[in-house]
């Protein structure tokens, strides 16, 4: 196992430096001069001007350039931002748990509702059940989210009046963050009329966020599940007499749910994707309305830093599927 | 679907172009679903090609009397502007009708863009394997190491914004699926006797690539085509809605929703049309490319 995961985590290292190179060639590719780039509308000074290039060593041979930045980043420099003039990292870490909250929360949305109806459905395979929930999952993975945002928008907050448009709290609450995920600060604190503000917020982002993982779970259970009905074990542990219920239980559902796993940690991609949507639709302040806002404020710094992060975040999550993965699948740790 | 019978028909060794439409026909019309997308893809392509006739006005026609008309069945409504009207008074319909082109125009370039390059590289990578192989794929996973909507975001930055610039950005982003599929059919196939025989009978390494190879492969290929197709207008449109795809007074679907963001609450019509005109684009053509997968390659067949 051990040399499972070495073996594994030196696959990576192509990868890693692969992801440095983009974000150090993103500034260096921008039109014009980076610095002049960088400093944004506002321009600067001549004399500065020669300072920075001095500073960011944009005097340096390109290959010098860069071991400069993976040395920088390497020890969580990740530069400062123009605009707030606050370093990036820190920047990120009080988004960062705004992303995180919401995607949680999509993502047991999501498996929570596709994982039983998977399951349903391929158990009872041809149904109506069946056929309207593979329809309504291929509407799902074919839903442009920003708009089915909107429409949600519409229709619980314009038409109804039961959920907040935007935001993560009503601004009547203010703390000081101790996780930085709002359903749990708010419970520390112990003010339920804050959670219940947090969770009216936190509704329809995370549904938006979750439908397409919604779909692509339901659709996984399901073929996952028909695939594993077919196998002798469980025509035998059938034919031993046991209950449909503890068929499906014990001996399908724990070996049908193996590929599962693998496609929820695929997610991660389409939910940090999808966050940089939801986010700015709901003006929810995490690290994907921070990205987009960043490009339109021409805050380079922000966009190349948040795009190192956030590979190196699905990065490592997808590492963590994988040795998960070889955890409950024994056969992978031995090709 | 030409590129099918040629499959059908190589696999049962008959030359007959016509069984093997009608083979394929066969498995492709079982599926309810893939017809119906099919007939709504083509209602599309119409609506595209004869926009200018069917459309009641022009895209960017103003109508200073009649900004944020209601649809035609709710109250304030009239059939002078059927779908109802946008802020600035155009025509919700025509525009729709006009952006059908632009969805259509962009899924047709990016999936022409990204199987060509994927196809190349795939080639060439299972084709010579070694160093070409590793320093292709090495690349091909490190586009896959980004979301894909946030590295789009980031090339159109670079690229600048734009309609143009954004396909570009998609096609980039859509390559690696293709590139990686060709990359293990030729590994599969290029062991195989017939590929051998080819060999012996001295044909190039273009000629086995591109006329030995190739075409044995193109049933993935086209159902992620399809895939690929659907992914690149609601990407397309993501990238519109946020700004930086199409540029307004374009009838993108996408942007047509980016300009109607803060009219949500007061007029309905304004966000809901376009959305739908894009799920159900999206929709029919996933539902094509279930279809496909279905009558093209049994290994992939659903269950």
């Amino acid at each position: 196992m051990l040399k499972y995961i070495l073996n594994r985590i030196a696959l990576l290292i192509p990868t890693l430096v692969g992801i440095t190179i983009c974000a150090f060639a993103f500034v260096r590719l921008l039109p014009g001069d980076p610095i002049l780039a960088m400093a944004g509308e506002h321009g600067v000074a001549p004399a500065r001007y020669e300072e920075l290039k001095e500073q960011f060593g944009y005097n340096l041979p390109i290959w010098q350039q860069y071991i400069r930045y993976v040395g920088e980043v390497a020890t969580g420099d990740f530069g400062v931002a123009i605009s707030s003039k606050r370093p990036v990292l820190e920047e990120f870490k009080t988004l960062f748990p705004a992303t995180m909250e919401l995607s949680f929360f999509a993502l047991v949305f999501a498996m929570v509702l596709g994982i039983p109806a998977g399951i349903v459905a391929a158990v009872k395979r041809g149904s109506w059940f069946d056929q309207s929930l593979m329809g309504t999952a291929l509407v799902g993975y074919s839903m442009p989210i920003f708009w089915w945002g909107l429409l949600l928008i519409i229709f619980f907050s314009g038409y109804l009046g039961w959920t907040p448009v935007s935001g993560r709290i009503g601004l009547q609450f203010f703390f000081k963050p101790i996780t930085g995920f709002m359903t749990i600060d708010t419970l520390l604190y112990g003010k339920w009329d804050a959670f219940r503000s947090a969770l009216s917020h936190l509704v329809l982002p995370a549904i938006v966020l979750g439908t397409i993982p919604l779909a692509v779970i339901a659709r996984q259970t399901r073929s996952a599940m028909l695939e594993v009905l077919g196998e002798d074990y469980v025509r035998t542990a059938r034919a031993k007499g046991l209950s449909p219920s503890r068929v499906i239980g014990m001996h399908a559902l724990r070996n049908a749910l193996i590929p599962v796993v693998t496609t929820i940690g695929l997610q991660v991609g389409t939910l940090l994707a999808g966050a940089i949507l939801t986010e700015t639709i709901f003006a929810w302040p995490g690290i994907g309305k921070w990205m987009v806002d960043s490009i339109f404020k021409r805050d380079y710094v922000v966009v190349q830093s948040g795009l190192l992060l956030i590979a190196l975040i699905v990065m490592a999550v997808n590492l963590i599927v994988d040795l998960l993965y070889a955890v409950i699948n024994p056969r992978i740790r031995a090709s | 679907m030409s590129q099918s019978t040629e499959i059908t028909s190589m696999a049962s060794g008959s030359p007959d172009r016509l069984t093997g439409l009608r083979t394929f026909w066969h498995y492709f019309s079982v599926n309810r679903g893939a017809v119906i997308g099919l007939f709504v893809f083509i209602l599309l392509v119409l609506a595209a090609l004869f926009a200018p006739l069917l459309a009641p006005y022009a895209p960017d026609v103003q109508d200073k009397t009649a900004f944020l008309r209601p649809p035609a069945w709710q109250a304030g409504g009239s059939t002078q502007y059927l779908l109802g009207t946008d802020p600035v008074g155009r025509d919700i319909l025509s525009r729709l009708l006009y952006g059908a082109r632009f969805s259509l125009l962009i899924g047709a370039v990016v999936v022409t863009l990204a199987l060509t390059g994927g196809i190349t590289l795939g080639l060439l990578a299972g084709y010579f394997r070694g160093w070409v192989d590793v320093a292709i794929m090495r690349v091909m996973d490190l586009i896959l190491a980004f979301p894909s909507l946030l590295l789009a975001l980031v090339l159109v930055t670079i690229l600048g914004p734009g309609l143009f610039n954004a396909m570009l950005a998609i096609a980039l982003v859509l390559q690696p699926h293709f590139a990686r599929l060709v990359r293990a059919a030729v590994m599969a196939e290029k062991s195989r006797e017939y590929v051998v025989a080819a060999k012996v009978a001295g044909a190039g390494h273009i000629r086995l690539m591109l006329a030995t190879i190739l075409p044995n492969c193109l049933a993935p290929l086209i159902v992620q085509a399809t895939l690929s197709f659907s992914n690149a207008i609601l990407e397309a449109a993501a990238l519109g809605f946020l700004g930086l795809g199409a540029q307004p007074p374009t009838p993108e679907w996408g942007t047509m929703l980016a300009s109607a963001r803060e009219f949500i609450l007061r007029a309905w019509w304004v966000v809901t049309f376009p959305g739908l005109a894009i799920l159900i684009t999206v929709l029919a053509i996933n539902l094509i490319g279930d279809g496909l997968r279905d009558a093209l390659d049994p290994k992939l067949r659903r269950s």
